[in-house]
């Protein structure tokens, strides 16, 4: 399953605590999707993915062209 | 003299040095006539210049006509790189530079040219490709700062090895008077305020025999490469701050090192933190760190309350608000950033205090 986090009109870091709070609502190896217009997201899930030792799947837009970045949780 | 206490945020501007401030005061009634009139007035403000200028030759071990004062490091910036560009623009109008330079680089590569941007490493040193992208076609000029304004990694400028069509200009508004000068520039530029000086004093460098143009409209001053009347007692200012400063440097690169390496332990300690830039590599007094989940500008505004000023490169305050392109390039983490940097006089109980807040700070914040 992927879990999709709303997090438009979310000013940083919110949409990378939502990240944080709501990762382990999946099982190790599911995705999470953070779908956001805040500019500092595009390099703070890849950095909360390194710092935290998860993994950074990538970024595609959302239907509704803003940006959605994914995330596969590994531990 | 105001309280500099906790004041933690030299990279953007350093106290004034107490040689400037005696300096500026004598030659403000000096200084004040036209350099390039005949008469006693004008003779002795030229007289200030040409000492001002001496001075900042000998303190970067350069020749006096190598040297050009500006109105801003920004200035020295924009007239270095671009006047190496604009010499050579028959070839191309390409520039090369680093994705970590400063906004004054890129916006000048942007302005003035092509610019080509090269990646940097997680601790924030230009990769590999700044050479690669130097041999392409229609490269004008190459662009590589000494030391890195936010995070504090030294550039291995000395170790580049570029096309001998192509030359280097190097931003050294960061390490200007904290560290000799690296060598293989052109032109290089310098920033008066980053080491006690008055602002508005820039350092413009360019190498004997270099091809240079200048790329703005010329004014007929005492220098050509510059543009507008000198600001003679500021320049002599800057020139008395760089001379203590230089002759102070080995003892204050040791103590703010060692006070530095304290910031990074305190903050490496921290959970969920990061700290940023070369540990060993770097300038002497400037050290960035990153927390998750922490709000750059309240972690500023918090330590602002308990006494200290620093500065971050977040940009947690509007939705359209890009965060640090040094922070974005190097792969850092953009939110919850502190660039910590100490003044000369910076004590290690100023350090330790610091230290001793930051965990309840960043706590409080993520409570």
């Amino acid at each position: 399953m992927i879990l999709e986090l709303d997090c438009r009109g979310l000013l940083c870091p919110q949409p990378i605590i939502e990240l944080g709070r709501r990762v382990t609502d999946v099982e190790v190896g599911e995705l999470v999707a953070v779908t956001t217009e805040d500019p500092a997201a595009r390099y703070d899930v890849p950095a909360w993915c390194r710092m935290r030792a998860q993994e950074y799947v990538g970024e595609e837009p959302a239907p509704d062209g803003v940006a959605r970045y994914v995330v596969r949780r590994l531990a | 003299m105001s309280d500099l206490r906790g004041y933690l945020d030299t990279a953007s501007s350093e106290p004034l040095h107490p040689a400037a401030r005696e300096t500026l005061m004598a030659a403000l009634d000096r200084g004040y006539a036209d350099p390039r009139r005949l008469h006693k007035a004008a003779r002795d403000a030229r007289l200030l210049l040409d000492n001002a200028r001496a001075v900042v030759a000998e303190c970067l071990d350069v020749r006096p006509d190598e040297v050009s004062f500006t109105a801003s490091g920004t200035d020295a910036v924009h007239r270095g790189l671009l006047g190496l560009a604009r010499a050579r623009r028959a070839r191309g109008d390409a520039i090369v530079h680093s994705a970590v330079e400063h906004s004054a680089v890129r916006h000048a590569a942007t302005w003035g040219g092509t610019a080509r941007v090269v990646g940097a490493t997680s601790s924030g040193a230009v990769d590999d490709d700044l050479e690669v992208a130097a041999h392409g076609a229609g490269v004008v000029a190459c662009a590589l700062q000494s030391a890195n304004h936010e995070v504090g990694t030294l550039q291995p400028v000395e170790d580049l090895r570029l096309p001998e069509h192509v030359p280097l200009f190097v931003d050294a508004c960061a390490s200007m008077g904290r560290l000799p000068l690296p060598t293989g520039w052109s032109a290089l530029a310098g920033s008066a305020h980053k080491w006690g000086g008055p602002a508005g004093v820039g350092i413009l460098l360019v190498r004997r025999g270099a091809r240079w143009e200048t790329p703005f409209p010329e004014d007929d001053r005492v220098d050509h490469r510059t543009s507008g009347f000198e600001n003679v007692p500021a320049a002599l200012a800057a020139a008395a701050a760089l001379q203590a400063v230089v002759s102070e440097r080995d003892e204050t690169n040791a103590r703010q090192h060692a006070l530095v390496d304290r910031v990074r332990r305190a903050a490496g300690a921290l959970p969920d933190a990061e700290v940023v830039g070369d540990p060993v590599s770097r300038l002497p007094h400037l050290v960035t760190f990153s927390c998750l989940y922490v709000n750059g500008e309240a972690l500023v505004t918090e330590l602002d309350r308990r006494g200290f000023g620093v500065a971050s490169g977040s940009a947690c305050t509007a939705s359209t608000l890009e965060p640090s392109h040094v922070l974005a390039a190097m792969g850092a983490l953009t939110h919850g950033n502190v660039r910590v940097s100490l003044t000369r006089d910076t004590t290690a109980e100023e350090v330790d205090a610091f230290c001793a807040v930051l965990p309840e700070v960043v706590a409080g914040l993520r409570s």
